[in-house]
C-alpha cells in the first residue's frame, strides 16, 4: 500500500484542491486496477466491513504500546481520531512490506470469519508490517469512515481526468449499488453503458441557497416555484419490473418505504422520479411532522402498526426517465409537463402525489406567499428555472433554495465537550438550557455556527469555568448566551424537555446579553405550540 | 521543603529567592528568556550567561546578574547552579541544594541535541518540578535528522515549482533551529520579530546562517524560491501574501496531530518541539533518580497518575506558564 500511502500524503499535505485532484488523477494512471476500484470504493463511501470492534483494538494497541489502557483513552480526546491514536502510539518499527491496498483490505475481511485470539495476532503483525502513515490508514480502513481530505467530487473529477471522460458521466456510472466485489475497475469506470445496472440512479441535482434578492433572477417568467418540503430527497426507479428508491446519499431505501413499491400498479416501465418521500395524512391531505418520518427511518422492515401510522408518499417533482430514455437535457418545464401527464389524475390511493406549482406574478407576491410556508408545512421555497436541464451535483444558476428565516431562542450553555478531527482540543459541543423558575432546563445541542476563534475563545473559557467532569463532557458555570436558531419543533418523549428541535446551530454569541435575560422553558413551549 | 509552591512561584525559603514567578518578586532566578518564565517587573534577575542577552532585549534595561553553566554559587542558606536544558539557547534547569537535598526546577526543556542550544544534562536529585506540556504517549519526535531531510526536501519542492516557502515559528529558538537545519539552497528572509532576536544571538556568538530582514521596502519578488521565517500569527496575513505563490508550513510539536495540522490550514506541518515528547519526559525524569516529582504546565492530572503508577511521589502544581501553545500566541 506504500503507493496508496503517498497518494494519502500527497493529499494531506497541500490546502490547494487542484494538487489534490493532480495526486489523485496521478494515482489513477499508474496503480493496480484492483487497487484504484478500492480507491474509488472509500472516497465514495463504500467501506469494507468491519472485521474488529474499537474496543478490542483500543486494548491490544494499549497493550503493544506498553501503557495502561486509562492513559490510551485520556490521549484519544486530544487526537480526535481513533485510527490515529492507534497508529502514534504503537512502538516505532524501522521496515515494511509492500502488500498492495486490495490484499490488505482482504487480509481484514478474512479475520471476520477468525475467533478473537486469531484475530488479536492478524492485527499486531499487520502493526509490525507498517510504517505510521501506513498503519494510520489501516487502523483507518478497520475502523471505517473514510474521510481523509478529499471529497467524491474531487475523486470524481480526477477519475474523469484521468480516464478522459466527462465528469457528469463519471458521477454517473459511479452511483448505485455496486461494490468492488460485484464489479470491475474496466466495467464501472471504462465500460460506456451505465444503465447496465438497472438499480443505478442518476446523480441529483442540488441547490444552492439564496445568496440574493430574487429579482436578481431576472423576469420570474423564467422561474417555476414550488414549497420545499421537510422530508427525504428520494429517486425512484422503476425498471425491469421492480422498483428501486435511493436517498441523496446514496443509500437504497426500497425495503424501508415498502408503500412505493404500488407506484409499479400505476406508472409504465422506465420511469424514474425525482421527489421528496413524506409520512403523509391522507385524510387532511397533508404531511405528518418530520417526527413521524423520522421514525421510518431508522428502520429496515416497518412493522404493520408503524405503516399505518406514518405512511409516505413520495411527492414527484421532475422526471428525469421517460419510456426507458435519459430525458435530463430536456428544459425543466417539458420534464414537468411530462410528468403531470404521469402524476396527475392518479386514485387517491396512489403513493405518488404531484408537488404543485405555486402561481406568482411578481417576486414581492411571491415574498409574501414564501411567509406562509410553516402553515403549508414547507421549510421554504424552491425556484427553479423553467428551461434548465436537469445538472449533476451541486450547481449553481438554475436551481435555488428560498428557505423562511429559522426561529431562534436564546439559550444558556450549561455542558460542553470537545469535537474531533480538525475539531479536537476545541470545545465545540454544547448543551443548552431555558430558564424554569430558578432551574435550567437543558433542551438542545448544538455544534455549528461560530468561527475558529470563536471556538477558541470558549474553549479558553470552558477551561477556566468547569464544575465537573462526567468522561468527556464538562458541566461549566452558566454564564454564556448564545441565539439558537433552528428549523422546527416538535414534541418528543424522548427528550427530557418534551421538545426536539430540527438542525439546531449557533446563530449568535450574545455577549451582550446576561444569563438572567435568556429565554425561558415558557417560551420554548409557546414555540411549539404555534409552530408544532 | 527546599522549593516551595506559592501564590507569586517556585520560592526557595533558605535562599529567599523565587524562579520563573508570574508576580513581581524581589530576587529571580531565571531559566530561560521565553515570556511566560522570564516576566516583567522583579527587582533583580539571575540567569546563565547566555540566557542574558536575549533577556536584556526583551526586559530593557532591568538589573540583571548572570552566571555561567554549571558554576555553584551561595544565596543565603541555598547552594544553586545552572545545568543546560536544551530547551532553547540559554536555557538553563536550576538546581536548589539545601543542606545536602537537592532540588531541580527544570523550566521548559529538551533531552534531544538540536545542534543549536545547549545539550540537556540529567541532574541527580531528589525531587524534580517536570513540564508536561507533551506528556502524552501520542508525542514521539521525528528525529532530527529525518526533519531536515524533510524541511529541505519541501523547501526543493517549492523551489521546483517556483514557490516561496513561507515557515511559522517562533522568534526565539524555533526559528534559529529551523535556520541551522537548512541547507545551502538559497536565500533565508526572516520577519522583524525574528531577525532581531537572531542579532542579539549572534552578537553573542551563536553561529547562525546569514539571513535578510524583511521591511517595508523590501522587494518581496526579487528573492525566488526563498525561505521565509515569521512569526506563526503572520501566517496567511497580508504580509505574507505580498510574497507571491507560495506554500506554507508550522513547525511545532503540535504538528504530531493531524486534526490541529489541519486546522491551522498550512500545507506542511513539521513535528519539531523544544520541549521533550513522551519518551523523552520518562527518560529525563527517570536520569534524575529522583523520587519525588512536581508536575507543571501541560496535561498534568494525566502525566501526575501515569508516574504514581511508576511508583513515584507526583503532584501536581499549578504554575502561570504556557508551555507551546496550541493556536494563538507567540512565545513557546
Amino acid at each position: 500500500m506504500k503507493d496508496f500511502a503517498q497518494l494519502f500524503m500527497a493529499i494531506d499535505q497541500t490546502t490547494k484542491t487542484n494538487a489534490k485532484v493532480a495526486a489523485m488523477r496521478a494515482y489513477f494512471e499508474t496503480a493496480d486496477p484492483r487497487d484504484k476500484l478500492w480507491t474509488i470504493a472509500l472516497f465514495s463511501g463504500r467501506r469494507p466491513k468491519r472485521a474488529v470492534n474499537t474496543t478490542l483494538l483500543r486494548s491490544w494497541a494499549a497493550e503493544l504500546a506498553g501503557i495502561p489502557l486509562w492513559l490510551f483513552e485520556e490521549s484519544y480526546p486530544i487526537v480526535g481520531d481513533l485510527a490515529e491514536t492507534i497508529a502514534l502510539v504503537l512502538p516505532d518499527n524501522g521496515s515494511s512490506d509492500d502488500l498492495p491496498l486490495h490484499e490488505w483490505i482482504a487480509f481484514q475481511q478474512a479475520l471476520t470469519a477468525q475467533d478473537e485470539d486469531a484475530r488479536k495476532a492478524a492485527i499486531i503483525d499487520a502493526w509490525g508490517r507498517l510504517d505510521t502513515t501506513e498503519r494510520f490508514l489501516f487502523n483507518k480502513l478497520l475502523t471505517g469512515g473514510f474521510r481523509i481530505g478529499i471529497s467524491q467530487k474531487l475523486m470524481t473529477r480526477a477519475l474523469a481526468q484521468a480516464t478522459a471522460q466527462d465528469e457528469a458521466e463519471v458521477t454517473h456510472k459511479l452511483m448505485g449499488d455496486w461494490t468492488p466485489e460485484t464489479v470491475t475497475f474496466e466495467s464501472l469506470v471504462l465500460a460506456n453503458d451505465p444503465t447496465s445496472d438497472q438499480s443505478r440512479p442518476y446523480p441529483f441535482y442540488l441547490a444552492y441557497q439564496m445568496e440574493t434578492e430574487p429579482a436578481a433572477l431576472g423576469p420570474p417568467s423564467d422561474w417555476r416555484a414550488e414549497w420545499k418540503w421537510d422530508g427525504i430527497r428520494g429517486q425512484l426507479i422503476l425498471r425491469g419490473g421492480a422498483h428501486y428508491l435511493w436517498s441523496r446519499g446514496e443509500d437504497l431505501m426500497t425495503d424501508r418505504f415498502p408503500e412505493l413499491a404500488r407506484a409499479l400498479d400505476f406508472l409504465p416501465d422506465g420511469t424514474v422520479l425525482d421527489g421528496e418521500v413524506l409520512a403523509w395524512d391522507h385524510a387532511a391531505h397533508r404531511p405528518l411532522p418530520f417526527a413521524q418520518l423520522q421514525k421510518r427511518i431508522g428502520r429496515k422492515t416497518v412493522p404493520k402498526k408503524l405503516l399505518a401510522e406514518a405512511p409516505v408518499v413520495l411527492r414527484a417533482y421532475d422526471l428525469l426517465e421517460d419510456q426507458g430514455a435519459d430525458i435530463r437535457a430536456l428544459p425543466y418545464a417539458d420534464r414537468r409537463a411530462r410528468l403531470e401527464r404521469y402524476i396527475k389524475g392518479l386514485p387517491a390511493a396512489a403513493p405518488l402525489i404531484l408537488s404543485e406549482w405555486i402561481d406568482f406574478d411578481d417576486w414581492d407576491a411571491l415574498a409574501q406567499i414564501r411567509e406562509t410556508s410553516r402553515d403549508n408545512a414547507a421549510e421554504g421555497l424552491m425556484l427553479k428555472r423553467a428551461g434548465a436541464p436537469y445538472l449533476a451535483g451541486r450547481k449553481k444558476g438554475d436551481w435555488w433554495k428560498w428557505k423562511v428565516d429559522p426561529l431562534v431562542i436564546d439559550a444558556v450553555m450549561i455542558y460542553a465537550q470537545s469535537g474531533h478531527g480538525r475539531r479536537a482540543n476545541l470545545f465545540t459541543d454544547f448543551t443548552f438550557a431555558v430558564w424554569k423558575g430558578e432551574e435550567l432546563v437543558p433542551f438542545t445541542k448544538a455544534y455549528s455556527g461560530l468561527t475558529d476563534k470563536e471556538f477558541r475563545e470558549i474553549t479558553a473559557w470552558v477551561k477556566k469555568n468547569t464544575i465537573q467532569r462526567f468522561g468527556p463532557v464538562r458541566s461549566v458555570t452558566p454564564h454564556h448566551v448564545f441565539e439558537i436558531a433552528f428549523e422546527g419543533i416538535q414534541e418528543s418523549p424522548r427528550h427530557k424537555s418534551g421538545v426536539a428541535l430540527r438542525f439546531p446551530r449557533m446563530s449568535r454569541w450574545r455577549q451582550d446579553k446576561p444569563k438572567e435575560e435568556a429565554n425561558t422553558y415558557e417560551d420554548l413551549l409557546g414555540m411549539l405550540e404555534v409552530y408544532g | 521543603m527546599v522549593l516551595q509552591f506559592t501564590e507569586h512561584g517556585i520560592y526557595c525559603p533558605a535562599g529567599d529567592f523565587y524562579i520563573d514567578p508570574w508576580k513581581p518578586v524581589d530576587r529571580a532566578l531565571i531559566t530561560h528568556g521565553h515570556a511566560d518564565h522570564a516576566r516583567w517587573g522583579h527587582k533583580h534577575y539571575l540567569a546563565t550567561d547566555a540566557a542574558a542577552p536575549v533577556m536584556k532585549h526583551r526586559l530593557g534595561d532591568v538589573s540583571l546578574e548572570s552566571v555561567a553553566y554549571d558554576t555553584k554559587m551561595q544565596i543565603g542558606g541555598a547552594t544553586v547552579s545552572f545545568h543546560p536544558a536544551g530547551h532553547v539557547p540559554g536555557s538553563a534547569q536550576i538546581r536548589v541544594d539545601v543542606g545536602g537535598e537537592v532540588w531541580v526546577a527544570a523550566g521548559d526543556y529538551k533531552v534531544v541535541d538540536d545542534g543549536l542550544s545547549e545539550a540537556f544534562e540529567p541532574i541527580p536529585c531528589h525531587a524534580f518540578i517536570t513540564e508536561s506540556t507533551f506528556a502524552l504517549p501520542v508525542f514521539k519526535w521525528t528525529a532530527q535528522s529525518e526533519l531536515k531531510r524533510q524541511l529541505n526536501g519541501w523547501w526543493a519542492e517549492n523551489r521546483a515549482a517556483g514557490k516561496v516557502s513561507i515557515i511559522g515559528a517562533y522568534s526565539l529558538g524555533k526559528a534559529q533551529r529551523v535556520m541551522a537545519a537548512l541547507d545551502d539552497q538559497g536565500p533565508i528572509l526572516c520577519h522583524a520579530a525574528i531577525e532581531n532576536t537572531n542579532a542579539v544571538l549572534r552578537a553573542q556568538g551563536v553561529p547562525l546562517p546569514d539571513t535578510v530582514l524583511v521591511t517595508a521596502e523590501t522587494d518581496r519578488k526579487a528573492f525566488p524560491g526563498a525561505m521565509v521565517i515569521c512569526p506563526p500569527s503572520a501566517i496567511g496575513s497580508a504580509w505574507a501574501r505580498k510574497f507571491g505563490p507560495q506554500s506554507t508550513a508550522f513547525a511545532s510539536g503540535w504538528m504530531a496531530l493531524r486534526g490541529i495540522r489541519r486546522r491551522r490550514a498550512v500545507d506542511r506541518g513539521f513535528i519539531m518541539s523544544d520541549h521533550a515528547d513522551w519518551p523523552g519526559l520518562n527518560t529525563a525524569i527517570a536520569a534524575t533518580g529522583a523520587e519525588k516529582v512536581f508536575v507543571t504546565h501541560g496535561y498534568t492530572s494525566v502525566f501526575t497518575r501515569w508516574l504514581r503508577e511508576q511508583g513515584y511521589d507526583a503532584h501536581i502544581v499549578d504554575s502561570g506558564y504556557q508551555g507551546e501553545t496550541l493556536d494563538d500566541g507567540e512565545e513557546a
